[in-house]
């Protein structure tokens, strides 16, 4: 039986209840943020759970505090404020610290992209990805389903160090519905293709898969990979799988070129040495007040799926053109 | 030092150690001009009474045994005086207080916990008492007994975090919590009062649900008796002692001037203030 659609964080936080009771060391911090789950994990382990109020820099600093005295602490708000309200704390309190102090503690920002549709710009958040792969410490985690972010409780759990994790606030169709892939490589091949590759993370991973039924319609065949682990996947498996295609194209629900995937993606093709060609779809920097639904969004700042499919298949053509033919 | 954990240092006079540490912390400001003098100077009392007064227990041996008493130093760069309290407590060798900010030694300009002994990251302003706050919050729901005390200045108050935990610590009740305050008066440009005053700290924090005392931060007594009277109330409410403090102390020309914390004192003048020290 496929499992049926479910908020990441309600996934997240159902694994997270069931794992406090057998797991004492386990903490949850909360800047007044809630949801039906964590009532649960409120009323049942009120000595594990705190509310530090609308404070994200306390948030952090907390969090870090009770880490050093052996906890492993999951943090939890809106994404936007849980990295920009308080980076300097991320910076100082939990990326430098646990390089001389091992410490876990694991951001749970919720509300990845336009996922707060109506809620405008303060709350939707398309930097954070930029701002959090910017600290070398930070692992930063972005799942395609509840599936996904499920598994990624586990690792949380087992494993050192600070973690952001970027939730989408939205029931997302399930992706993995024959249950997780192995998070090990921290991407997933979900499609195979010809010559393009469309690699996407979170919500973007379903554009990029209706983005591909369209495209496949008019006869261009590509394949889909979803990136959860945006700081921490597996170079060689992805440099393995890529080399199959001759053209790449990225798709991101954050700014384009401002050092997101995208940028990080064409930082790892020249490490490589791939010849590659790539070409990112992100969200058109500056920022917009217009109401409209998420896909409606989506198309003004060009990541909807109409945009996607009209820019891969001017990609497609241009994609097997060597840039230097002299270099071919 | 002996592996258990430092109780009390019996017989040691505090006045007297207070002045070794307020020279030994000028013979690194001279080897070592990048290092803030006048802050360091401020808080000499306070770490003495704190390591040398049986007010902390640790063990030198094992900075983080889990029975210590945590001591988070925020107001960094203003904590060089810790380097010889440290070296003279067996956290780490005194031959390395000969290399404060050389290649590969571990006692830099801004203290970091590299350093045996440091908890936190302190260069930038106004973490400590929030991630004290956690440590606290952790050790009391872990019905732990041990205590959390946070340096910080009084500049490094107008950063609004401090406020957030100010709040918090008081919300939850953290009577394992002791915050003291370097109250030199002094940021970098000029008085505090002057910059962004934190009017009368005490009713301030008093009325933000904390318990408070304030003392003369250079009588050496009087701080010891109040960290010692902090760290045995355990009423509900977090404790802030507030060491009234003079930037610079001791040093003509820096002591309580404006911008004592970009000023060095020439090598002459500290060769002058150390004689008699030898």
């Amino acid at each position: 039986m496929s499992p049926k659609p479910l908020a990441m964080r309600d996934a997240f936080l159902e694994r997270l209840h069931h794992e406090m009771v057998v797991d004492e060391r386990i903490f949850f911090v909360s800047a007044d943020f809630g949801s039906p789950v964590l009532d649960k994990i409120r009323a049942n382990f009120p000595d594990r759970f705190v509310n530090v109020g609308i404070a994200e820099q306390n948030l952090i600093n907390v969090s870090a505090g009770l880490a050093l005295e052996g906890y492993k602490v999951f943090a939890y708000a809106i994404a936007p404020f849980i990295t920009m309200r308080c980076f300097e704390q991320i910076r100082v309190s939990l990326a430098l610290l646990s390089q001389v102090r091992p410490m876990n503690v694991n951001l749970i920002g919720v509300g990845a992209g336009y996922s707060y549709v109506v809620s405008g710009p303060t709350h939707q958040c398309y930097e954070d990805i930029t701002i959090m792969r910017a600290l070398p410490a930070v692992e930063v985690m972005s799942p395609s389903d509840h599936v996904v972010a499920e598994k990624m409780f586990d690792y949380c759990t087992n494993n050192m160090g600070p973690k952001y994790l970027r939730l989408d606030a939205q029931v997302l169709p399930v992706i993995y519905e024959g249950g997780a892939p192995d998070l090990q490589d921290g991407f997933q091949v979900l499609r195979e293709g010809s010559s393009l590759c469309l690699l996407a993370t979170g919500f973007m991973t379903h554009t990029a898969l209706e983005a591909a039924t369209e495209l496949a319609k008019v006869g261009i065949e590509v394949g889909v990979i979803d990136l959860f682990a945006i700081s921490g996947f597996d170079e060689a498996a992805l440099k393995k799988v890529l080399g199959s295609y001759k053209g790449l194209v990225s798709l991101e629900e954050g700014f384009r070129a401002r050092g997101g995937v995208d940028s990080m993606l064409f930082d790892f093709l020249g490490r490589i040495g791939s010849m590659m060609r790539m070409y990112n779809i992100g969200v058109d920097p500056g920022y917009r007040f217009e109401l409209g639904s998420r896909a409606e969004l989506h198309e003004q700042v060009s990541i909807g799926v109409n945009a996607v499919v009209a820019k891969v298949r001017g990609f497609a053509s241009s994609a097997t053109t060597p840039i230097n033919p002299a270099l071919s | 030092m002996s592996a258990h954990l430092k109780k009390e240092i019996a017989g040691i006079d505090l006045a007297a150690k207070a002045k070794w540490v307020w020279a030994e912390t000028l013979r690194i400001h001279r080897r070592a001009p990048e290092t803030r003098i006048a802050s360091s100077l401020s808080p000499i009392e306070i770490f003495v009474s704190l390591y040398y007064g049986g007010v902390l227990n640790f063990d030198s041996q094992q900075p983080y045994s889990p029975d210590r008493d945590r001591c988070v130093i925020s107001k960094g760069h203003g904590s060089i005086c810790m380097y010889p309290i440290l070296a003279d407590l067996g956290f780490f060798g005194m031959e390395e207080l000969e290399r404060v900010c050389e290649t590969g030694s571990f006692l830099g300009g801004i203290p970091d916990p590299i350093i045996p002994g440091y908890e936190t990251i302190n260069g930038s302003l106004g973490h400590g008492l929030g991630v004290a706050s956690g440590m606290a919050l952790g050790l009391a729901r872990g019905e732990r007994p041990q205590s959390v005390f946070v340096v910080t200045g009084d500049g490094e108050l107008h950063e609004g975090a401090n406020w957030e935990a100010i709040m918090f610590a008081s919300q939850h009740g953290l009577d394992n919590l002791n915050l003291i305050v370097d109250n030199n008066s002094t940021a970098m440009l000029g008085y505090t009062e002057d910059i962004v005053s934190n009017g009368d700290l005490s009713k301030r924090l008093c009325s933000f649900g904390w318990e408070c005392w304030e003392v003369d931060g250079h009588d050496v007594s009087a701080v010891h008796a109040a960290l010692l009277k902090s760290k045995s109330t355990r009423g509900g409410k977090p404790k802030a002692i507030i060491a009234y403090t003079l930037k610079g102390h001791g040093v003509p020309g820096l002591e309580n001037a404006a911008l004592s914390h970009i000023r060095n004192p020439a090598p002459e003048v500290i060769d002058d203030l150390l004689k008699g020290f030898e």
